[in-house]
């Protein structure tokens, strides 16, 4: 490293986008799945129907469910249907059932009757893949951080090596092999750089508290607790009073919230000590109505007068830049629009690492063009190459055809649809490690476009909520996951077709890469 | 200079992994002096300046991370992570004990 700045950050820029690319692009795309979460579990359940809105009745609804069948706890939840989440979700803690001492029932927003949904952890998967990698806790965590500073690393050290950046980005030049990859590599990253640098800087911004907890335990002493409280802005909940007196109806506290703010959509509801006379309800907006998080959105009343008791303390100014550097990265409060915008976005970010990844390979690659044989490492690159991104998208393609195939009545059927998803990552892995590097992207990626072509038609033929259906009805979370996953096929198909074709010979490139690769040919010896 | 498999010196390969540690520990324990330094000493409300020590400590470990492959040696990269923290670690012991007495 004594070439200069500009050299020894391109050496970092390569080295560490190889060796954290493959992780990369996997916590990339599930990400990108991630802003369509409750689509994809609206596709995953299509038992739950989806409603007119109408958060009074479902209020209702809701209170009545609890008190006939969680009259015994001391703390319940709700959450209303949202235009994205058809369900009313209802839990409380109850210390003999449920996962964690805590029941959750997913109720119809007509009927306020549990809806008998198949067992399917749906969008939630891709979500919690996304930063806990499948891990252990906190490893998961640890890991998905450090691979967004990284990728952090990686756009500045990529902004630094490509100096020319603005020159390079009108420059394309398709069909010239390696150097096209280069240019889309190029144009892409700097299309969709202020998209990045927010993304994997609002990653660390989301678990700093974690990955960097020396501030805080220099500041609050040996707990963190006191940090949260301060940060968030928590009330003690009064102890239980013995007391019993009936809960006021959700409605009136509905219309309170609503005289201080007109039209707040209500995200979630927290009931503590109900029936009791020291009953608190909390009500907190939506995430969908603010770009920040805003704990100063939030409403507590006495749950036995119907009082306003508190409402949320402002945020300062370093609250108010980390909370919006939250509400950026998880993009909560984007509309139809802006969400297909960030879901291209991520689409951008993974491609970015994908070709990245290829080029990597490329240029080593062509130094032994005329060998039959490439060196093992590079055979190892091909081979991981193959199996995070063809295989992956495999993966996911077998997660979605599980939840359609797997009997519904079937024991851990949710965990069942997690081991196709790794079950296909790892029979692909063996597959690319069996077949020549060209055959084993064009196979993949043609099962890929299959799987992804027929996925429509496979929900129509097991559901009844094909695309006649859910463009008639103006269900578009449904039609939406289906066209994407038409188009995705047709990408895949188009992206096979160019593997599985013979390789076109680089002509024009061929005679001067032989020349200047030719001492190193020598060198290596092949 | 060639990149070739084998070709690369011992000396040079022990190099890069030196370097590799600075950054990744090095690096960390700047960013974390710093972070320390900035809730103690910032003239804000406690989780104010928590919150921005936690916030600006990344930028520390970014910087932190280039420099210690930009310098010309790896025992430049070791000092140059070392010392800035010993003496932020300095600053911020007789912050902690002012405030903790």
């Amino acid at each position: 490293m004594k070439e200069g700045f500009r050299q020894a950050m391109a050496w970092l820029h390569t080295w560490t986008g190889l060796i954290f690319g493959w992780l990369l692009f996997a916590i990339f795309l599930s990400g990108t799945l991630s802003y369509f979460k409750d689509e994809i579990t609206h596709w995953s359940q299509p038992e739950v129907r989806s409603h007119a809105l109408d958060p009074l009745a479902s209020l209702g609804l809701a209170q009545r469910y609890l008190e006939t069948n969680a009259g015994h706890s001391a703390s319940w939840m709700i959450r209303l249907p949202s235009e994205r989440e058809a369900a009313l979700n209802v839990g409380w803690r109850d210390p003999e059932g449920g996962r964690r001492g805590f029941v959750r029932k997913s109720l119809d927003a007509q009927s306020g009757q549990p809806v008998e949904a198949r067992d399917s952890r749906g969008g939630d998967f891709f979500y919690r893949f996304h930063f806990e990698l499948q891990m252990p806790y906190p490893w998961g965590r640890w890991l998905s951080t450090f691979c967004a500073f990284i990728m952090l690393l990686g756009l500045v050290t990529g902004i630094i090596t490509h100096k020319k950046i603005f020159k390079e980005f009108f420059t394309f030049r398709p069909g010239k092999g390696q150097r096209s990859w280069l240019d889309g590599h190029n144009a892409i990253g700097v299309l969709v750089l202020p998209f990045h640098l927010m993304i994997s800087y609002s990653s660390l911004v989301l678990f700093m508290y974690m990955v960097m907890p020396a501030g805080i335990l220099a500041s609050y002493g040996g707990s963190t607790n006191g940090y949260f409280n301060d940060l968030f802005g928590r009330d003690e909940v009064p102890k239980v009073a013995n007391v019993a007196s009936p809960l006021v109806p959700f409605e009136s506290l509905y219309a309170k919230v609503q005289e201080q703010v007109p039209g707040a959509r209500m995200g979630f509801i927290q009931v503590q000590n109900p029936g009791d006379r020291n009953a608190r309800v909390t009500f907190t907006q939506s995430s969908a109505d603010n770009v920040a998080y805003k704990r100063s959105a939030s409403w507590t009343f006495d749950g036995a007068t119907g009082a306003l008791l508190t409402q949320g303390a402002p945020e300062s100014a370093a609250m108010m830049t980390s909370f919006s550097f939250a509400g950026l990265h998880m993009g909560n409060y984007a509309g139809p629009w802006l969400r297909w915008l960030y879901f291209a976005f991520g689409v951008a970010g993974t491609a970015v690492i994908g070709t990245g990844l290829v080029m990597w390979l490329g240029k080593r690659q062509l130094k032994h063009a005329k060998c039959e044989r490439i060196p093992g490492e590079l055979r190892l690159v091909e081979v991981l190459n193959i199996a995070s991104m063809s295989g992956l998208l495999l993966a996911v393609a077998a997660f979605f055809w599980a939840n359609r195939l797997l009997p519904v009545g079937l024991a851990g059927r949710a965990n069942w649809e997690i081991n196709s998803f790794f079950l296909l990552w790892a029979l692909s892995l063996v597959h690319a490690v069996l077949r020549p590097g060209r055959r084993a992207w064009g196979e993949q990626l043609g099962l890929g476009a299959l799987a992804f072509t027929l996925l429509p038609l496979l929900n129509a033929l097991t559901t009844g909520q094909g695309l006649n259906h859910s463009v008639a009805a103006g269900d578009w979370a449904m039609a939406g996951f289906d066209l994407t996953a038409l188009g995705t096929g047709v990408f895949l198909a188009w992206a096979a077709s160019k593997m599985l074709r013979a390789p076109k010979p680089v002509a024009k490139r061929a005679p001067r890469a032989a020349k200047a690769t030719a001492e190193t040919v020598e060198v290596n010896g092949c | 200079m060639k990149r070739t498999a084998a070709g690369l010196p011992v000396s040079y390969r022990l190099g890069v992994a030196s370097r590799c540690l600075a950054a990744l520990l090095g690096g960390y324990l700047l960013a974390s002096m710093v972070s320390i330094c900035i809730a103690l000493l910032a003239p804000l409300p406690q989780v104010d300046a928590t919150l921005t020590g936690l916030l600006l400590s990344f930028v520390f470990y970014l910087l932190a991370f280039i420099g210690c492959f930009a310098c010309r040696s790896a025992w430049r990269a070791w000092l140059g992570v070392l010392l800035p923290s010993l003496a932020l670690g300095m600053v911020n012991g007789l912050a902690y004990w002012m405030k903790n007495p």
